[in-house]
């Protein structure tokens, strides 16, 4: 009884980790409808980034990690905005493939560049002890302390994302522009510059999610393609638009491998997908769908 | 304006040379067995399901408007399927090509169900999804070999000589086959319902187009040929894995021989295997960078040349060689300003 609440726990801590892996991809759905087919590489990228600053100073430990993790987070944001004004908006359109082949050109090439560079041994960022220590909850139940940090990120983040969408004027700005580009250039702003600002801001999610996963578990260069299906199984289970929504469908995500995993270590992933098209099937729109 | 002489074109002198010298070149290859090496043929089969495998990818992508990425299901269950007649029930492994691609038609219907729930971008990621559960699935059943795949043996008690013959004719009759059928597919009635909905569902749908079968039509057919492509390609390949039958590189190399070659042409995919053909021949040595070079063609290509190369040459010089437009063409000048010269 006890083991089944402990993986329901890790499987909840798990969809932490995955809702932070569907935020970037939601928020560039939501603001270009763009589908981005290097999601994960990106994601693995950072992760390498983060690996390549920690062993360029010598640096150990979770502070040094975690002080790197920050400062790549202008990076990403500056390397997202120009991949946006100077690649990706000449794709965008009415017609998807041109988004699609120059993303999944994208992700060939990033793949096989860190193969280059870094061959496809699994890496991962070094936390300390930190990997070690769990908090201890009753006789029976114990999280790991960095699940559950990550756990409570994903929570804050998804909470930020909500307040800049619905609050501030960055976020009129993206509603605006994803409902009508064209009255939303009327109002004086520029369609262009704000899709960079929603890739900049995506690609800084997903520096968070990707150093975050580095420092939970290992990475290689070839990952990328596992995590972007994850990404986007939760924001189609959670319903396009909504953040709490791809929260939840990531928490989901995460309980069903983590039992999956559990009756047999061959299925876990795949009762992950069943999940994903048993929702397609009876739900298609979603649980919490909010289409823009 | 009664006067006025018309005729709707639908061939050309050009169009039909190509088209005989192809057919000249089809009949010189099915001698091949007696005067070729066998290497020849094994690469002639491997590039024919590329070729196959591309040309199925252009008619939904290119044609039917729906982006994939996950045409590798229908590959890799081909294979698997013709690996199972084969081993596990005895059956010819070149009958069981026909009948495994048949099976993997019929699997496509009730997966349409799904995967047409998503539109565009989100179609094609959910057609990769729907890929990797049958990649997991067939990793997990153990009778194939589960992860680590299984060797076709039940090809063991033919010859080796009629082994590569009669594989080296059977693919090259599933590329004539393949060119043939899009061809007269594009030129048909179906052919144009399918073109008007790639431009405009909502357009077409009003003219009393039945959108939704054409589509599911298109998607069998594809699944259909992917299947073929695969059931072939692990013939000749001898081995299967869940890895190699399902991996997305498959698509990743039809969608690059689309775009070089340039989509919604006949053509292109001819032409993007030729270039891919080649590349792989002289630089595949060359790995990851190879690979590298690849993505960024394909980046550049959709950036720059929208068309493919083969579409840019067609723009510039003209040149068709599979006609599926009709074109109209006036016999005598059209009357300016409502005045008739006879």
């Amino acid at each position: 009884m006890w083991s089944w609440i402990d993986t329901l726990v890790q499987g909840l801590m798990l969809g932490g980790l995955y809702a932070l892996f569907a935020m970037g991809q939601s928020l560039m759905f939501g603001v270009m409808r763009l589908t981005n087919t290097a999601h994960g590489d990106f994601l693995i990228l950072a992760a390498f980034a983060g690996f390549s600053l920690l062993s360029a100073f010598g640096l150990h430990g979770v502070c040094a990690t975690a002080a790197i993790q920050l400062a790549l987070l202008p990076l990403a944001f500056v390397f997202g905005y120009g991949l946006q004004r100077l690649v990706l908006n000449g794709t965008l359109g009415k017609d998807p493939l041109p988004s699609l082949v120059v993303s999944f050109g994208l992700s060939i090439v990033i793949q096989n560049m860190l193969t280059e560079v870094f061959t496809s041994d699994p890496r991962a960022l070094d936390t300390g002890e930190l990997n070690m220590q769990s908090l201890t909850l009753g006789d029976h139940l114990s999280v790991g302390i960095l699940p559950l940090s990550i756990f409570i990120i994903a929570i804050l983040v998804v909470a930020a994302m909500q307040w800049l969408f619905g609050r501030t004027a960055l976020g009129r700005a993206f509603r605006a522009t994803s409902d009508d580009k064209e009255a939303a250039q009327l109002m004086g702003l520029d369609a262009r510059h704000v899709y960079g600002l929603a890739t900049g801001l995506a690609f800084v999610l997903v520096a968070v999610a990707g150093t975050l996963q580095g420092m939970r578990t290992t990475f290689s260069p070839t990952d990328g393609p596992a995590i972007l299906l994850l990404a986007f199984e939760s924001v189609i289970i959670g319903g396009l638009g909504s953040f709490w929504g791809a929260f939840a469908g990531a928490l989901i995500l995460g309980t069903t491998q983590s039992i999956g995993f559990r009756l047999d270590p061959g299925w876990g992933v795949w009762f992950g997908h069943i999940v994903f098209l048993l929702m397609l099937a009876l739900r298609p729109q979603g649980l919490f769908p909010k289409t823009r | 304006m009664k006067n006025l002489q018309f005729s709707v074109l639908r061939a050309s002198r050009g169009s039909q040379l190509a088209l005989g010298a192809g057919l000249l070149l089809a009949a010189v290859g099915c001698t091949l067995p007696w005067w070729g090496q066998s290497s020849w043929m094994r690469e002639f089969n491997q590039i024919a399901c590329y070729f196959i495998f591309a040309s199925m990818w252009n008619l939904l992508a290119g044609y039917g408007g729906m982006v994939s990425i996950g045409q590798q299901a229908y590959l890799g269950l081909g294979g698997y399927l013709m690996l199972i007649l084969s081993n596990l029930c005895g059956v010819n492994p070149f009958v069981a090509i026909p009948i495994s691609a048949l099976l993997t038609a019929l699997a496509a219907i009730p997966v349409s169900q799904l995967a047409f729930r998503l539109k565009g971008g989100y179609f094609a990621i959910g057609t990769w999804v729907i890929a990797d559960v049958f990649r997991l699935s067939f990793a997990n059943l153990g009778v194939v070999g589960g992860g680590s795949g299984t060797s076709l043996t039940a090809l063991a008690d033919i010859e080796r000589s009629t082994r590569e013959s009669v594989t080296f004719w059977m693919t090259l009759s599933a590329v004539v086959a393949t060119i043939a059928l899009t061809y007269f597919f594009l030129r048909s009635k179906q052919g144009l319902a399918l073109m008007a909905i790639r431009d405009s569902e909502i357009a077409s749908e009003s003219q009393g187009i039945d959108v939704g079968r054409v589509k599911l039509g298109v998607y069998v057919v594809s699944a259909l040929g992917a299947g073929v492509a695969g059931a072939l390609y692990f013939l000749g390949n001898l081995r299967i894995s869940p890895d190699a039958a399902f991996s997305v590189n498959w698509t990743a190399f039809a969608i690059f021989m689309v775009m070089i070659g340039g989509l919604g042409t006949i053509e292109g995919p001819i032409v993007g295997a030729v270039i891919f053909w080649a590349l792989n021949k002289f630089f595949s040595d060359y790995g990851t960078w190879y690979l590298v070079g690849l993505g960024l063609m394909a980046i550049v290509v959709t950036l720059v040349f929208k068309q493919g190369l083969w579409g840019y040459l067609q723009a510039r010089l003209g040149w068709r060689i599979f006609l599926v437009q009709r074109r109209l063409e006036l016999r005598q000048p059209y009357p300016l300003n409502g005045k008739t010269s006879s």
